[in-house]
């Protein structure tokens, strides 16, 4: 039950996805046209909002709602950032959405959209077969 | 009442976007990340004595529960918080989608390349199979997505979130300016 929380910060989340159209196909094609301001708005704003909270959090100390000190673990470099990241960027812009959107539009009735997420799953599985031998 | 049912702006929806970094951080000291729950589900369902699936992801439940919200989310954002209407794009970008093949506008997603019938042909194979696939192998490979590298990464001032997702945008481009335009006409 305590992770009902996480539901209901995905709910919304999973709202704004919608409202702000970032699930629809035709604003991922608009932002890798740059024909619009939209999509570069959006991620553009979040992580300056992201950037002051992280800053905020660290600079005051500030503990979760159970007085844990915050933890955010480092990202290390590997090569898959950038393999991974150009694979990954090459899906995008053909599904037209990221993990998070997969979902949206699932919930918001593209229930095909699950066959995309399925195919997700066994790309990430087939990542997790394949790890030992691709570069890093 | 409007203001809800219309589209939101960027400059809403962005910020709001942002702030579910410091309230995953303070509710429950979790970091923004999506593609993990793919991980996760692989752990749960398909293990298959793969050692990069061998780990307990019940700690990580949290982040299925948050992947369920999203769908839930989804659900009552089209159901409650929508009036139908077409996603309304640059007349460039529409008109350039049409000579390249694209016919539904009438959506959130074009429902002439999005739907169970187009699966059996080639292109509905390659826009929801081989585009899923790419995603999730493409983000598990990165070491996360848009959300895990691009937002909460680059929030915390992570260089190789940065670098990612500078190839990100680097595939997308590649995609949509040079193997689209066949993948549309397939």
């Amino acid at each position: 039950m305590r992770n009902i929380k996480y539901l209901f910060a995905g709910l919304l989340f999973g709202i704004v996805l919608v409202k702000s159209e970032v699930i629809s196909w035709f604003r991922i094609q608009e932002m890798f046209r740059l024909q619009s301001f939209h999509m570069y708005g959006i991620i553009g704003s979040a992580i300056i909002v992201g950037i002051i909270s992280v800053m905020i959090i660290k600079r005051f100390k500030i503990k979760t709602l159970s007085g844990e000190p915050i933890a955010i673990p480092n990202k290390k470099f590997n090569w898959g950032n950038v393999y991974g990241g150009l694979i990954f960027g090459l899906g995008w812009a053909i599904t037209g959405a990221c993990p998070g959107p997969l979902f949206a539009q699932i919930g918001s009735g593209f229930l095909v959209t699950s066959v995309t997420l399925l195919s997700a799953i066994l790309g990430t599985w087939v990542y997790g077969l394949l790890r030992e031998k691709l570069p890093h | 009442m409007d203001l809800i049912t219309k589209p939101w702006p960027w400059y809403v929806a962005g910020p709001l976007i942002g702030l579910v970094v410091p309230a995953l951080l303070i509710i429950g000291n979790k970091t923004f990340g999506i593609s993990s729950s793919l991980r996760h589900i692989c752990a749960a369902c398909i293990p298959a004595n793969i050692s990069f699936f061998k780990y307990d992801w019940k700690k990580e439940s949290w982040n299925l529960f948050f992947v369920a919200g999203i769908v839930l989310g989804g659900f009552i954002a089209a159901q409650f918080l929508s009036a139908n209407h077409e996603v309304e794009i640059n007349p460039q970008t529409h008109a350039l989608l049409q000579q390249q093949g694209v016919k539904d506008f009438n959506g959130l997603l074009p429902k002439d390349i999005f739907s169970f019938d187009e699966l059996l042909t080639l292109r509905g194979f390659v826009f929801m199979v081989i585009g899923g696939f790419l995603v999730g192998f493409g983000t598990r490979y990165a070491g996360g997505c848009t959300s895990g590298h691009a937002i909460m990464g680059i929030s915390n001032l992570q260089w190789p979130s940065l670098v990612a997702t500078c190839c990100f945008m680097a595939g997308g481009f590649i995609m949509t300016w040079f193997i689209l335009p066949y993948l549309l006409h397939l």
